[in-house]
């Protein structure tokens, strides 16, 4: 894994190679730049980083990953209530510790009125925990992107865990096995669903794709707001195969970005090269085409140029936003992350939100380097959301 | 029946002016008067009512319509609000964000007394999450009135799609407590998104007494006239609810302002489809009139810090208004012209230079340039370098331009409404617009948008496309809307759907939509 850092530019470029095939050789911390190196930094989450990472997280999301805002709720009162969660790294634990995940899945317009218990989420775990035999000895995110950033946090605090600073995919993705783990052959399975009311099931799985099909189903019985629990994993496993760090990641990019927001000197730079992002257009939403096809909310986002040039982008939304094209030309696809935010508030744009006349700025932000390796484009890049489109690496 | 010759009166309270006119059934405006608004609102309420009624002929009153700024001042001032008992229907569900969570402290602890989350509440399939338990209900009556609560607020997860738990807990809570304790459930008041609606349920219960004063104040000051009308007050989406239901639902009420100033300004000029630019002294608010309702907002509106998920108007405010202060500091630095954001505000009558004061202001430019001509004296603004004058307006204009093309719904050019008291600053030449509109009497807008309010119904149900067929789950829903209308007192023969809006619910098997539709007319 090379990281290589453009000196004379406020651009950072990232180079990897496409088939890192022994992962195991790859030190955890081999391509930490500023940013990534301040794991250490965190020694707890307490209340007071709620609102960084819910901005991080809302970027994350790339455009979907739902709405954290009843997320950062369920956290704010489980930090209140149960205290400070430790942060740690996968490395601080001996390499057979038992690390468990924990998610919200369902669907977003239910969990609206569908809050969570908290007991739902405790009870993913302990269903896990009990068929594995084993108690974890720590929790993580599987998703830090969107609402499932914030909800570990809370199972965290309520167990009395702490919880790990990695995940699966740095991002938000719609689907249980869009994650590093399955590109290592990492099993979704054993994986436990739960609701608030004590119905647990654990299912194992023969490949991750039908862990997310089997999944789907039962939550589809339990009232589609429900908790899981899958890939439960060692911490020597995680250590070397997890995207290491992406907790402070994401406080650390919401830190920046509200200082972009309010305006201080050189911040939006700031926030640019930390995270190796880049600047693709500014333009005003002059187009909109929603509509649903498989459960999932697909959009067409055409933005004209703010500044009177015949340039347009057009952004391509499978609940997330997937495909950028400048002039009809692909400049950002998936897995490196599409974000619009708002031109005069730097307020991340959803899906949801984003409307005719939104002014507002589209930035591509490299994918976690521990996505980039073999068949990262059959899991994860434009053909595995039906686009003939080649994925197209992110330099300056 | 419809009287011949008919005439109703809009009355608007707004922060500063009370404003009250009489129309005829044409929209002619008959009378108009503007008075102070006074600290008890009732009586600047009397006063307009004492001074536009004279030259009218009375007994062709039919209706009286309020609108009030006075229940979002309770809340935004935090004043004059009951304490409330807050019951939540959905246990086991929910435990993760309790009731008030989020809320600025200092209303949470004025107005949260008991709260209890229990069993109750619906999945998103009609099932219930747990049967309603009877007994929690009534061990929180009891709570609730040794916490001193003087009202409740009981919200169930999936209450707008089946109510059934609502409805039982306030027979029960009726039983317990008697009709003194007023109990607001949440399927009346908001719409999908247990915790907003909950927020706005407790507000709802909050401000029962507040509404009670003001509804009771119109009746007599319209009793003290003799007159014997149907009276009504504005709502959010700037329809009518009659003036007993609004003392049950005040909640209804908050976003009427706005409302009535956009829809009576476009009525004011005969247009349905508008941008409205508002600019005052300090700022310029911007909204949108679609088929004569102002397009609502989509995201989460806060009312004194606390979120609600009311359809309140989509609006959009900067700091540009006649008394905001123009800073030329190129000599200085070369290039730095420094328009607001802070305005001398309504001193702008002594502060500005062409009123003989020190300040440069946007009202000064405006004089100088010629857009301003009834206001200050522009030999004293002659001396302003052109350039000045020419980069300051070019910015206004941007800014008015880039607010409404943040406004329009598409490419189509639109007219453009320019009212408040900073109007002039609005040049009759922007991009995007096809006519620049500065309505006549536009000072008394929101009291004529009172008066030409309608009647209206909506539903917000979640309907499965698979099992029933979209058209079908359409066709019902705009029946419910339909009839929701008439009851609410529009006219059968006259109704028609103002809005379907359809939001597929990802990950929802089973074709799983959510519909949204509003029906409105004039009143019977």
């Amino acid at each position: 894994m090379v990281r290589r850092v453009a000196a004379d530019t406020s651009i950072r470029v990232m180079t990897v190679p496409r088939a890192t095939l022994d992962s195991r050789v790859r030190p955890a911390h081999a391509q930490t730049t500023a940013l990534l190196r301040s794991e250490a930094d965190m020694n707890e989450l307490t209340v007071d980083d709620i609102e960084a990472i819910t901005l991080g997280a809302t970027l994350l999301g790339t455009g979907g990953g739902g709405d954290p805002y009843i997320a950062k709720l369920v956290a704010h009162q489980a930090l209140e209530e149960y205290g400070p969660v430790p942060v740690i790294n996968a490395a601080d634990l001996d390499p057979d510790d038992l690390v468990l995940t924990t998610a919200i899945i369902g669907a977003p317009t239910v969990i609206l009125e569908k809050i969570p218990a908290g007991t739902e989420f405790v009870g993913s775990v302990k269903a896990l925990s009990s068929y594995l035999g084993r108690e974890p000895a720590a929790i993580m995110a599987i998703e830090i992107g969107g609402l499932n950033t914030l909800l570990p946090i809370a199972t965290a605090a309520e167990m009395g865990l702490p919880i790990v600073n990695c995940d699966g995919m740095r991002r938000a993705f719609p689907q249980i096995e869009m994650t590093v783990f399955t590109l290592a052959g990492i099993s979704a399975g054993p994986l436990s669903i739960a609701d608030e009311k004590g119905n647990q099931c654990v299912f194992e799985t023969t490949t991750n794709q039908i862990a997310e099909s089997l999944a789907r189903s039962a939550v589809i019985q339990l009232g589609l707001a429900n908790s899981i629990s899958c890939y439960p994993m060692t911490a020597g496993t995680l250590v070397d195969n997890a995207i290491h760090g992406s907790l402070t990641y994401c406080a650390n990019i919401g830190k920046l970005l509200q200082a972009a927001q309010t305006g201080e000197d050189g911040a939006w730079d700031h926030f640019l090269s930390e995270t190796g992002s880049r600047e693709f257009f500014t333009g005003k939403v002059v187009d909109l085409d929603r509509r649903t096809t498989d459960g999932f909310a697909k959009s067409t986002v055409i933005l004209e140029d703010l500044h009177g040039s015949d340039s347009t982008m057009r952004v391509e939304v499978q609940n997330e936003n997937l495909i950028a094209f400048l002039d009809g030309e692909a400049v950002i696809t998936t897995p490196n992350l599409i974000c619009l935010l708002d031109h005069e508030t730097l307020e991340p744009l959803t899906t949801e939100s984003v409307a005719y006349g939104n002014r507002a700025v589209v930035i591509g932000m490299p994918c976690a380097p521990e996505w980039h390796r073999d068949g990262m484009l059959e899991l994860v890049g434009p053909a595995a959301f039906g686009y003939e489109i080649d994925y197209v690496e992110l330099d300056a | 029946m419809k009287t011949e010759n008919a005439l109703r009166i809009g009355v608007d309270v707004g922060g500063t002016n009370t404003d009250a006119v009489v129309i005829d059934d044409a929209g002619a405006v008959l009378s108009k008067v503007k008075v102070a608004t006074t600290p008890a609102p009732i009586d600047g309420i009397r006063a307009a009512l004492d001074a536009v009624l004279p030259d009218v002929d009375t007994s062709r009153i039919t209706k009286a319509m309020l609108g009030t700024t006075h229940p979002a001042n309770a809340i935004i001032q935090r004043r004059e609000l009951d304490k409330v008992g807050v019951l939540r229907l959905a246990a086991p569900s929910s435990f993760g964000v309790r009731s008030g969570a989020a809320w600025p402290d200092d209303i949470r602890n004025l107005v949260l007394g008991a709260a209890a989350i229990i069993e109750g509440g619906n999945e998103y399939t009609g099932q219930e999450i747990a049967p309603l338990d009877d007994e929690a209900v009534k061990r929180f009556a009891g709570d609730a009135i040794e916490a001193g609560c003087n009202a409740i607020a009981v919200s169930a997860a999936f209450s707008p799609a089946s109510n059934d738990h609502e409805l039982r807990a306030f027979e029960l809570l009726r039983a317990e407590l008697g009709p003194e304790i007023a109990v607001s459930l949440s399927h009346q008041v908001g719409s999908l998104g247990l915790l907003e609606r909950e927020n706005a349920t407790i507000l709802n219960a909050a401000l029962l007494s507040v509404a009670t004063s003001v509804v009771e104040g119109f009746e007599a000051a319209l009793s003290a006239h003799d007159l014997e009308v149907d009276a009504f007050l504005t709502q959010n989406d700037g329809t009518l609810m009659t003036a007993a239901h609004a003392g049950r639902f005040p909640v209804l009420t908050l976003g009427s302002g706005p409302t009535n100033s956009m829809r009576g300004a476009c009525a004011l000029a005969g247009v349905n489809d508008a941008v409205v630019i508002d600019i005052g002294g300090t700022s310029a608010d911007a909204g949108i009139l679609v088929d004569g309702f102002p397009r609502e907002s989509s995201a989460a509106v806060e009312v004194g810090g606390v979120r609600t998920n009311f359809r309140m108007p989509d609006l959009i405010s900067i700091g540009l208004g006649g008394g905001t202060v123009v800073r030329d500091a190129r000599a200085g630095n070369g290039d730095s012209l420094v328009v607001g954001p802070d305005s001398v505000g309504y001193a702008v009558a002594t502060e500005a230079r062409c009123m003989g004061g020190s300040t440069l202001t946007l009202s000064d430019i405006s004089l100088a340039a010629g857009r301003l001509r009834t206001f200050g004296d522009a030999r004293l603004v002659e001396d302003l370098d052109e350039s000045l004058v020419i980069d300051s307006l070019a910015w206004v204009d941007e800014q008015v331009m880039i607010m409404t093309e943040r406004m329009k719904s598409s490419r189509d050019e639109v007219p453009l409404l320019a009212v408040g008291g900073g109007a002039h600053l609005v040049s009759d030449d922007i991009a995007g617009v096809s006519a620049v509109l500065r309505p006549e009497n536009f000072a008394i807008a929101n009291a004529y948008g009172a008066c030409i309010a309608e009647a209206s119904g909506t539903v917000d149900r979640v309907y499965s496309y698979d099992t029933d067929g979209r058209d079908d789950c359409i066709a019902d829903a705009r029946d419910l809307a339909v009839n929701a209308a008439v009851r609410a007192g529009a006219d059968p023969e006259e109704i028609r759907i103002t809005a379907v809006t359809e939001i597929p619910m990802t990950y929802v098997p089973g074709g799983g939509c959510r519909v949204m539709v509003k029906a409105a007319g004039p009143l019977a």
